[in-house]
């Protein structure tokens, strides 16, 4: 019996292996020759995205998902990239790096030309890792942390970790909002010990003094007293949270309970406090937020955008999806100033796009005048909204 | 023709071989002719490597009969050991093999000491304790690379379980292990070739362990801890040893897996609770017990959802039933039934008796 089992699933095994090849036949062929099969079809350009669309960090892919599709829908509207329609795929990496490697290994064997990811930092110092291989031009909406833009065929839209941590530290010290600060941080996090990190570097340039310095993990991360204690004993005036928003929104409402009433600073994770659930948006008054993006900003892009995004999916954007919708544009116009044709091969667009990228200036939802360096960074000014009856406000 | 005299259990062993040798020859002939998907040439070494920890928590839990919940924390201890010591020599002039050699030994050596250090207390204890214990120590070891910041100057290394910051390196001075961001940079030096080799040492130890005296008194204890014990097995001494084999064995895992991506973070998805439960879920589906079974059912599992991925948000729902299905059809009572009415053995058998 024992023996019937094993055949089974031996042959399972090979019918796996089987149907692994067999799906992945024509797309191989086209990767050898994929200038002259995507000439005879006609012509779309192939642009992957990749990011978690299940598991805890699916919040962030789904926005990055949704916002790309709008911009897709956009651009072929009006008449696609130098007159080429785009096709798009999503593949989900469950925020993990294994995971991602596999979704970009799917995706290139669907015949994919640029990619637009990861989401997360992680998975995209991974992927950084294989497109750098193929020379395949990438640019990640949200991949903060240094290593993900460390080759030259990778570019990013948000700030990257240091950056925000000194823009914080900076921006406090020329406005003397506090001498003495206070930081409850996610050590478990990779975007939020980068930015504690660099913020705690610049601060010594600045005169600000870090009072206390406490942190806490994914596992644990329901009780904040301790911390919050802790801040409010060291006379702390300003309390920094460069975390994500779940996070900030029970040390508020905890901070409230135990009569502690510091400034509040953070950074583009805390985009979302107003959104969550059961939250007395009172809690979250003068609460300061570096982010460059704010929903209910009046401007003419972020009003459609925002417009859009709700009668499709019923929600509001968060910056995730601004970067998205932003980096779509972005890799438009890189082809635009690059002569795109879907007929080029991966490397010959990716070679193309990294020269275009130091010579294009971007107007996105997440900032004017968006330029880049060969590093992958980009320039652009750093908002701070300030949130004022409910509503951010830009300050 | 004279037949070869192998025992049944030579002859199981030899198809076990078998199936890894000729899944690793076909899969290079496709390779050499071109029609293998990038997918899954990017998959063969994640199949390695779940194969191998599959194959090593079958020793503990089908072989010495103990739950482990924390067969990813071996795994993570294998990776960052490996790891850290990778990227110390990665401007050496070591070559490149010899580095991945002591890379993997170091990976084997530094899990096999946690097994015994946690095997030590623990398995002296009746009951569920090792699954108690291990499922803390995987949680422990993920929390703990996750604090720990080491770095390294011309004065030699640093280390911090604060920040970076506090690590005070001096001019030119790199951090290694950087708290939650891990350690990025490692060698790619993983692939299928040397995934397979090591899947094979791993079948090879493994199967000999268990057709060995020592595997004979290891099974004895599973079976019948007194009766073992009457006839002046010691106890503990044996399952130390079957334990500290199969977490040595999922550092290697450990090993390859580091070496194989650029990136590599303690996450709660690949070296947490969940990772280990899927192993788990692979031994279990596998057949407990059943190294051969382990070793496909975590191939398999580790496929499935990747060749699902045509079906979009469908996948993981269709992964989760399959799931359920293979287990009904593993261990339910009836389905046990059916199969052995319907194995192909007993209709073998049924056709010979015809014949005659």
């Amino acid at each position: 019996m024992k023996k019937a089992v094993s055949m089974m699933l031996a042959l399972a095994l090979v019918v796996g292996t089987l149907a692994g090849c067999g799906s992945s036949a024509p797309a191989e062929s086209s990767s050898e020759a994929a200038t002259e099969s995507t000439a005879e079809a006609g012509a779309t350009f192939k642009i992957g995205g990749i990011g978690p669309i299940t598991g805890g960090a699916a919040v962030y892919g789904t926005a990055v998902k949704n916002a790309q599709e709008i911009a897709v829908e956009e651009i072929n509207a009006a008449g696609g990239i130098n007159g080429y329609q785009i096709e798009l795929k999503f593949e989900d990496d469950e925020h993990d790096a294994e995971k991602a490697v596999n979704a970009y290994n799917t995706l290139k064997d669907w015949g994919m030309q640029v990619l637009m990811g990861t989401v997360t930092s992680a998975p995209c110092v991974a992927v950084a890792e294989k497109t750098h291989e193929d020379n395949m031009f990438q640019i990640t909406p949200s991949g903060t942390s240094v290593p993900c833009v460390q080759y030259d065929n990778a570019f990013r839209v948000c700030f990257s970790d240091p950056n925000q941590g000194s823009a914080s530290a900076i921006y406090m010290g020329t406005n003397k909002l506090a001498s003495k600060v206070a930081v409850i941080y996610d050590s478990s996090d990779v975007y939020s010990s980068g930015i504690y990190e660099n913020f705690a570097a610049e601060a010594k340039n600045q005169g600000i003094e870090i009072v206390v310095a406490e942190s806490f993990t994914a596992d644990n991360k329901t009780d904040f007293t301790i911390q919050l204690q802790k801040a409010k004993d060291s006379g702390a005036e300003l309390l920094f949270l460069p975390i994500y928003y779940n996070e900030a929104a029970l040390i508020l409402k905890q901070a409230d309970t135990m009569g502690f009433k510091p400034i509040i600073f953070g950074c583009d994770g805390l985009d979302g406090i107003l959104a969550v659930e059961d939250f007395d948006k009172a809690l979250a008054e003068d609460v300061m937020l570096l982010t460059p993006f704010a929903a209910d900003a009046e401007d003419e892009a972020t009003k459609s955008f925002v417009g859009k995004f709700n009668e499709k999916y019923n929600d509001t954007p968060n910056q995730f999806a601004a970067d998205a919708y932003d980096a779509m544009y972005i890799i438009k116009a890189a082809m635009e100033e690059a002569n795109c044709t879907p007929d080029m091969s991966v490397d010959e667009i990716g070679t193309a796009m990294i020269e275009a990228m130091k010579t294009i200036t971007v107007d996105g939802l997440t900032g004017a005048g968006m330029t880049w360096t060969a590093d992958g960074e980009v320039n652009k000014a750093p908002k701070a909204v300030i949130i004022k009856d409910g509503v951010y406000k830009a300050m | 023709m004279k037949k070869l005299n192998l025992s049944k259990n030579a002859k199981h062993d030899l198809v076990t071989y078998g199936i890894v040798v000729v899944a690793y020859l076909v899969m290079e002939i496709l390779m050499k002719a071109g029609l293998v998907s990038s997918l899954l040439k990017g998959l063969l070494v994640p199949l390695c490597i779940y194969a191998i920890m599959a194959v090593s928590l079958n020793l503990t839990v089908g072989i010495l009969g103990e739950l482990s919940l924390g067969h990813a924390g071996f795994m993570c201890v294998g990776a960052f050991a490996s790891a850290f010591f990778s990227m110390c020599m990665k401007e050496s002039a070591m070559p490149g093999g010899l580095r991945f050699l002591l890379a993997l030994i170091i990976g084997a050596l530094a899990a096999g000491i946690f097994g015994i250090l946690i095997g030590i207390p623990v398995l002296r204890l009746r009951g569920d304790y090792l699954a108690i214990v291990t499922l803390a120590f995987g949680e422990i070891i993920k929390n703990l690379v996750n604090v720990l910041y080491i770095g390294r100057d011309v004065d030699g290394f640093h280390f911090s379980m604060k920040d970076s910051l506090s690590l005070n390196l001096g001019e030119g001075g790199k951090v290694i292990v950087n708290g939650a961001q891990g350690i990025t940079g490692t060698p790619n030096d993983s692939n299928f070739t040397i995934g397979i080799i090591l899947l094979l040492i791993t079948l090879v130890i493994i199967l000999n362990f268990i057709h060995s005296r020592t595997g004979r008194a290891v099974m004895a204890i599973r079976d019948n801890r007194i009766a073992a014990e009457s006839v002046g097995i010691n106890i503990t001494k044996y399952k130390l040893m079957a334990f500290a084999i199969s977490a040595a064995l999922a550092g290697i895992a450990g090993v390859l897996y580091a070496h194989n991506l650029a990136t590599l973070t303690a996450l709660p998805k690949n070296f947490g609770y969940n990772m280990s439960i899927m192993i788990l879920v692979y031994v279990v589906l596998g057949g407990i017990g059943s190294t051969r079974g382990s070793m496909i059912a975590a191939v398999i599992l580790t496929l499935l959802p990747e060749l699902l991925r045509g079906l979009n948000d469908y996948r993981m729902l269709i992964y989760s039933i399959v799931l359920i299905a293979m287990m009904l059809f593993n261990w339910s009572p009836k389905a046990r039934e059916f199969r052995e009415k319907y194995s192909w053995k007993r209709i073998m058998k049924n056709g010979k008796k015809e014949e005659v």
